[in-house]
């Protein structure tokens, strides 16, 4: 095995911690006086800071977006597929910011940090934070890196609903807004699962009331189960179908209850890995960011009204396959758009991978991405 | 500039909000935004074209009149509906054309002329159906599902109520001859139309 990195990464990337000492109001009523933000960059800030694009993360997002954490590091950020040289979001001529959002676990101030009015850890102390929220501590992000204005804010599913609500919160601070695989609103069905993987996580044992970092335990099955169930929601019947079909691990079937079919050993692995690097209270937070957002609520459920402060251009796009959000609620907001008179392009990408494709490389969804985040690039004169 | 697109934009004016049903690689709005001064959607089902409005600029959305319809688009909300060489493919253009005068004050429409003289030529001549350089299909493939004649067209709008503004009659050039003005329904290949309800100006 050759140890060089792929030419069309960025290679070996460091994070960097920003600290924020200027007290932050949230939706909830509470604030946080002083809070900390990972952040990992890739390419270079042009001149005029005119050629940064923010990537915003998913409900169990990461700083690490792209690129390798070392020459020996296996696995490339989470969204390596768009995100390099040449690719989709060009770090040849883009400055790409991204982060772990307030409330996450890989660093940033969350949960899992020590509250400094106690010394101990949040836990279930650490405020339910909201979409808006993490959108507000970005604009202070883009404060302390010099950018005026975004090139562009992106995301997918958790991430596009970022990139909507800069649109509204900050109109005049972005050029455009990427909204992938997203929705203006969680349906009754999503927050459903929702519950349930939250559920899952409370009512394990080791949960404590989420003080577990206090009893040096971690509610794993909670947490397992959670993801077990929210991975289903991510495939497709059809993808699911091509990797597993009815595949047994062994030839024939024991009459018990172990893991027989392939599916059941993937749902089970899926879910311990998971278990053993992410925080069972920020996947409360993050589930609950899920639930709440929804910019019509204040106008009385018109999407349309709450369009008319935007002023960017977006590009929306959607999957075939995607059940969780499905391309009639991508649909349901570019109408919205349109309605408002906003600029904006749409494409429902045919693919077989449900919600998950908008981190798969297909060539439509390569081609029309490029094409948009070409002509941002250009716009700006990167 | 292809000079049927040359005709079509004398009739936008700057600021005018355009929505183009059958937009393509989105030439025509590309046109219309940077020489015109107009603002608008397309309309396309076309990946390979719905990306290369993309990367115009032009704003496309992915969205089948036939299957999806255009409810979504509210009464009066464009200056001119554009419909370019597409009326013929869609299922129910009488239907389409209702919907471009609800969405805007005024449509412009291009089709090809099946009464042109060398397509007769041809049906009569060979009796295969007749293909053209405006229509270069074979009866199985074709997506030109709703052929007509200009006097069709023409019949269409009296019974709707339908004013044709103007109407320009091209060869498969796009060139403005005067024969074809003479006898359109003969000798034109491509027909623009302008149109607007009865009781517009």
């Amino acid at each position: 095995m050759t140890d060089s990195l792929p030419a069309d990464s960025v290679g070996v990337v460091t994070p960097q911690t920003y600290r924020f000492d200027s007290p932050l109001d949230l939706a909830c009523g509470q604030t946080l006086d002083n809070y900390e933000l990972v952040v990992e960059t890739y390419g270079t800030l042009n001149e005029d800071a005119s050629n940064a694009v923010l990537i915003c993360h998913a409900l169990s997002g990461h700083h690490h977006a792209a690129g390798y954490h070392s020459e020996e590091d296996k696995k490339p950020g989470w969204w390596d597929s768009c995100i390099g040289p040449g690719k989709p979001i060009d770090t040849n001529r883009f400055f790409v910011v991204s982060l772990n959002n307030l409330g996450g676990c890989h660093g940033s101030t969350g949960p899992n940090s020590v509250n400094p009015k106690t010394g101990k850890p949040f836990g279930p102390e650490f405020p339910v934070v909201t979409v808006r929220d993490w959108v507000n501590s970005q604009a202070c992000l883009a404060d302390r890196l010099g950018i005026e204005c975004w090139a562009a804010v992106v995301g997918g599913s958790l991430g596009g609903m970022q990139a909507l609500q800069w649109s509204l919160d900050y109109p005049d601070r972005l050029k455009h807004s990427v909204v992938i695989a997203s929705t203006p609103r969680l349906t009754a069905q999503n927050i459903a699962f929702n519950e349930v993987a939250r559920q899952a996580i409370t009512s394990d044992q080791e949960f404590h009331g989420g003080r577990y970092y206090d009893y040096g335990v971690v509610p794993r099955r909670g947490l397992m189960l959670a993801r077990m169930v929210g991975h289903i929601t991510y495939l497709s019947d059809a993808s699911m179908g091509e990797k597993f079909g009815r595949e047994l691990r062994d030839q024939a079937y024991k009459f018990g209850f172990d893991a027989e079919f392939q599916v059941e050993s993937y749902l089970r692995y899926q879910g311990e890995r998971f278990s053993e690097t992410f925080d069972a209270n920020t996947y409360l937070l993050m589930t609950r960011a899920l639930d709440y957002f929804d910019p019509a609520h204040e106008y009385g459920g018109d999407l349309a009204r709450a369009m008319t402060t935007a002023q960017c251009e977006f590009l929306v796009l959607s999957f075939s396959t995607d059940w969780r959000f499905n391309p009639s609620r991508s649909e349901e907001m570019v109408n919205a758009m349109i309605a408002a008179r906003k600029q904006v392009s749409y494409a429902e990408i045919d693919a077989p991978w449900g919600h998950d494709a908008f981190l798969i490389p297909t060539p439509r969804y390569t081609a029309a991405f490029t094409a948009y985040m070409d002509r941002v690039a250009r716009e700006v004169g990167a | 500039m292809r000079p049927d697109l040359e005709i079509i934009q004398k009739w936008i004016e700057p600021g005018h909000h355009v929505l183009d049903l059958g937009c393509g690689d989105g030439t025509l709005l590309d046109f219309l935004q940077r020489e015109r001064g107009a603002s608008g959607f397309g309309l396309e089902i076309n990946p390979e074209h719905i990306t290369a409005c993309m990367s115009k600029g032009v704003a496309v959305i992915e969205q089948n009149l036939d299957t999806q319809g255009l409810d979504n688009f509210g009464d009066d909300s464009f200056d001119v509906v554009l419909m370019t060489q597409a009326l013929q493919a869609v299922r129910r253009p009488d239907k389409v054309l209702d919907e471009m005068l609800r969405m805007g004050r005024e449509g412009i429409v291009t089709f090809p002329n099946f009464a042109h003289w060398r397509l007769r030529w041809g049906l009569a001549l060979s009796g295969r159906m007749p293909e053209s350089e405006a229509l270069p299909y074979k009866w199985y493939n074709t997506p030109n599902i709703r052929l007509c004649t200009f006097k069709d067209f023409e019949a269409l709008c009296r019974q709707k109520g339908i004013r044709i503004k103007s109407r320009r009659v091209v060869d498969g050039q796009h060139q403005n001859n005067w024969l074809a003005r003479l006898w359109p329904n003969l000798l034109g290949e491509i027909a623009i139309y302008r149109i607007t309800r009865e009781n517009e100006t």
